[in-house]
């Protein structure tokens, strides 16, 4: 603990002198660096649109408002779309991320010089792309429509299922896996006896919570031709249609919500 | 106990089912395949355009072994440049106004009025797709970061202020209530009793912001809101699989680059 | 049956955990392996069944030689030698049928096994084991409604259940409380009666060894100190084992004990 002595009088410090110049230079630069940003984030706006934007807001929000209700008997298939988008994607997903989770967590992997890497490298690059740029590359290769939204869906969703999978694998407790291989079994029984009952609630847990997640995604895919509500959302858009785009978007909003409460609901029944 | 040697050997062994009421069992057995099929059904798939496609899902693959940084270097980095400062800013903005939002939101320290609207500000945030606020924020302020700027702040605001809110409901009362007892106004009640037990938490969700922030920056380009995504929609539609594989190669490795350094800056703190 | 010739561990980190441990044990004879923390104990366990690899020496069980098979025969001879866990190590998810049933793991295939179809033979041992511990009653509940006592009775079903010829027992009653210990001690060594098992049993109680056990083995870092009936660990002996420390009280309670017992 620092105590300076100042003309004869102790005066107590949390830091001693260096370590609080060094605070204050770093927090001097974060500063500067989010000036310059902000300054260049400035530079490419064009200010004259932002000071009007109360009135455009305020503009778009009169047009939007009442939605056409009317609108909702061509939304039926589209959300029909996008929950299957949402519902497939996540089970696809699935079956690959399990295989590639095994392979990925340290204590189950059969190398980890080899195979260890190309599974992890699978996991980083699938989710680091959003879902968006998948489905952007997948309409260019496939094709517009729901298929591509499905299978951009459903690969975004394998790093990020297998990386939480294999996380919970790398947790499990070895005890109980070390009494099953003392049994005689063998490396596949081990695993459905040892690993497998450890892993299923997480397995679980991160199904439902990949699933609300992919309900939210899904419903902009839309925008880049992937099918689903997004479709609609886009052409209104484009059409300038406010009140079709703000009946579109209270069906997104209601369709998150309930999903949200069904994913809740089935992991408390699950945990 | 009426279970008995006599009456169970000779008697084969089921495992019990997860679902006791076999009507139930069997009923959402039926539903779930009769879904899955009918889903199945409706995807619709044009397996001759699909066959077309995969020429170009090779060269999109052959891609990736070469690259080209080089023809749109400049788009790139400008991209780049956009994505990486809306991250930053956005990100410190975000935290910044979620901290108060969030201590709002945990109902052990707030009133109920304040707990509500603080749930409320939560809910709306988290609710709407970063596209779809992107969207109207370019119709209300026009093309550019700024719009991309407003819309990771905003999503920030859901994303930490309710992981943050639920770290303070969590939070060891006894310590917080130590510092009470000595008298201490409610700010520095705040910055003493429970500022040292969210701190990790907050840098540690902070990073992972950053990271998700950035992610999503490369996506948000593609309805104007500036960004990498502008630059890589452009060549998808040229088809210059060759500048995609390089501009998706950079943030993969940039994600890598976070990742790495946030599990770093967490082992630290905790 | 069991033969253990110079058997050698030594950990990649340099710990020695055992060295040149030799050690015979007869048809159906039960020893326990008593001595201080770290001295080896599951060390010695580990490497007879290969869940550790030994860095050198033989063990030889009727004849195989274990250290040399491969993962196959291995596997078929693992059958023999039913393992009981200090922490129980069931599979706290699974129902206590299904734990004492993984017993069987090593004679049926995948299939079978994935889609719980064990033979009904398998299922009858498996009621009468439970039968005999006292646990029918709970067979379909799942492992980790148990108490502590009640899931040692599992581990011990589901080794039994192998049908082995040894069993390897680490520290059985380190997490249980002193009646309850006594039960377990007292189930192990009577099963080993009535089976003719031999028995190896890691236990840091003195007491409860000398209760129930007629030979007892200590091991001291990694090398065998004393091999020897009960009566014979006098306070000489426990000083060469533990070091300094006042044992006549635990050697008098012991005498106690077993006068009650009887």
């Amino acid at each position: 603990m620092p105590i300076n002595d100042k003309n004869g009088v102790k005066v107590w410090q949390v830091r001693d002198r260096n370590s609080q110049l060094i605070r204050w230079a770093m927090w001097m630069a974060a500063g500067i660096i989010f000036y310059v940003s902000w300054m260049k984030i400035s530079d490419q706006t064009t200010w004259f649109f932002v000071y009007d934007a109360p009135r455009i807001a305020a503009d778009i929000g009169g047009r939007a408002f009442p939605p056409r209700w009317s609108y909702i008997s061509q939304l039926g298939k589209p959300i029909w779309d996008t929950l299957n988008i949402a519902t497939l994607g996540t089970f696809f997903a699935l079956c690959m991320a399990v295989p590639i989770a095994f392979l990925a967590a340290r204590n189950t992997t059969p190398s980890k010089l080899f195979i260890r890497p190309i599974a992890l490298l699978i996991i980083v690059s699938t989710r680091s792309i959003n879902s968006l740029i998948w489905a952007l590359l997948l309409v260019s290769i496939i094709g517009p429509g729901v298929f591509a939204g499905m299978v951009a869906i459903s690969i975004r969703s394998i790093g990020f299922c297998a990386k939480l999978l294999y996380e919970a694998i790398e947790e499990i407790d070895e005890n109980q896996v070390e009494a099953i291989t003392a049994t005689g079994a063998t490396r596949w029984q081990t695993m459905v006896f040892g690993i497998v009952p450890q892993i299923l609630p997480a397995f679980a847990g991160i199904a439902v919570f990949r699933w609300d997640i992919n309900i939210r995604e899904s419903t902009v895919l839309g925008l880049v031709g992937a099918g689903g509500i997004g479709l609609q959302l886009q052409s209104s858009l484009n059409t300038l249609a406010w009140p079709q785009v703000s009946l579109i978007l209270a069906v997104i909003l209601v369709a998150v919500v309930i999903g949200e409460w069904v994913s809740a609901k089935v992991r408390g029944a699950i945990i | 106990m009426s279970v008995t040697l006599e009456s169970q050997v000779g008697t084969p062994w089921k495992k019990p089912p997860f679902i006791q009421n076999s009507t139930i069992r069997w009923g959402l057995l039926i539903i779930a395949t009769v879904y899955f099929f009918m889903a199945l059904g409706s995807m619709d798939v044009n397996w001759e355009r699909v066959y077309f496609g995969l020429e170009r899902g090779r060269r999109f693959v052959a891609a990736f072994l070469h690259p080209d940084f080089g023809s749109r270097a400049s788009d790139i980095k400008e991209g780049m440049m956009e994505s990486v400062i809306m991250t930053v800013t956005s990100t410190v903005v975000g935290i910044t106004i979620s901290i108060p939002i969030a201590l709002g939101a945990a109902r052990n320290i707030a009133p109920l009025p304040v707990y509500l609207v603080c749930r409320f500000i939560i809910s709306i945030s988290r609710a709407l797709n970063e596209i779809i606020v992107a969207i109207l924020f370019v119709a209300i302020f026009g093309f550019g970061p700024l719009a991309g700027f407003l819309t990771l702040s905003f999503a920030t605001i859901g994303f930490l202020a309710k992981l943050l809110a639920e770290e303070i409901e969590d939070m060891n009362k006894v310590q917080a209530e130590a510092v009470k007892a000595t008298g201490s106004s409610w700010l520095q009640w705040i910055n003493f009793g429970v500022q040292p037990q969210i701190m990790p938490r907050l840098i540690g969700l902070s990073i992972y912001r950053l990271d998700i922030n950035f992610r999503e920056s490369a996506v948000l380009g593609l309805v104007g809101a500036g960004g990498i995504g502008a630059t890589l929609n452009t060549a998808f539609d040229r088809y210059e699989f060759d500048t995609v594989a390089a501009i998706l190669l950079i943030i993969i490795v940039v994600v890598m680059i976070l990742e790495y350094l946030s599990g770093i800056i967490r082992a630290r703190v905790q | 049956m069991l033969k253990l010739e110079k058997l050698t561990k030594v950990y990649k980190t340099g710990d020695k955990a055992l060295s040149d441990v030799d050690l015979e044990v007869g048809k159906g004879q039960v020893i326990a392996l008593i001595g201080p923390s770290g001295a080896g104990k599951s060390t010695l366990i580990r490497c007879i069944n290969r869940l550790v690899d030994p860095s050198s020496g033989t063990a030889t069980l009727d004849g195989v030689n274990l250290t040399s098979l491969g993962s196959g025969a291995l596997r078929r001879e693992r059958r023999r030698m039913g393992m009981i866990f200090q922490e129980y190590a069931l599979v706290e998810r699974l129902t206590v049928m299904e734990n004492v049933l993984s017993g069987r793991l090593g004679y049926v295939g995948f299939w079978r096994s994935f889609l719980r179809k064990f033979p009904q033979s398998d299922v009858d041992e498996a009621y009468r084991l439970l039968d005999r511990v006292g646990l029918l009653h709970m067979a379909d509940k799942r492992a980790d409604e148990l108490s502590g006592g009640q899931r040692q009775r599992v581990g011990i079903c589901r080794a039994l259940i192998q049908d082995p010829a040894l069993l390897l027992v680490d520290e059985p009653t380190a997490s249980l409380d002193p009646k309850t210990s006594r039960e377990i001690m007292r189930l192990i060594t009577e099963m080993c009666k009535e089976r003719g098992l031999a028995a190896i049993i890691n236990i840091h109680d003195v007491n409860l060894a000398q209760m129930f056990v007629q030979r007892v083995v200590a091991l001291n870092l990694g090398e065998i100190i004393f091999d020897g009936g009960p009566t014979e660990l006098t306070p000489d002996v426990l000083t060469r084992i533990y070091g300094e420390e006042d044992w006549e009280a635990t050697i008098e309670t012991v005498d106690d004990d077993e006068e009650g017992e009887a």
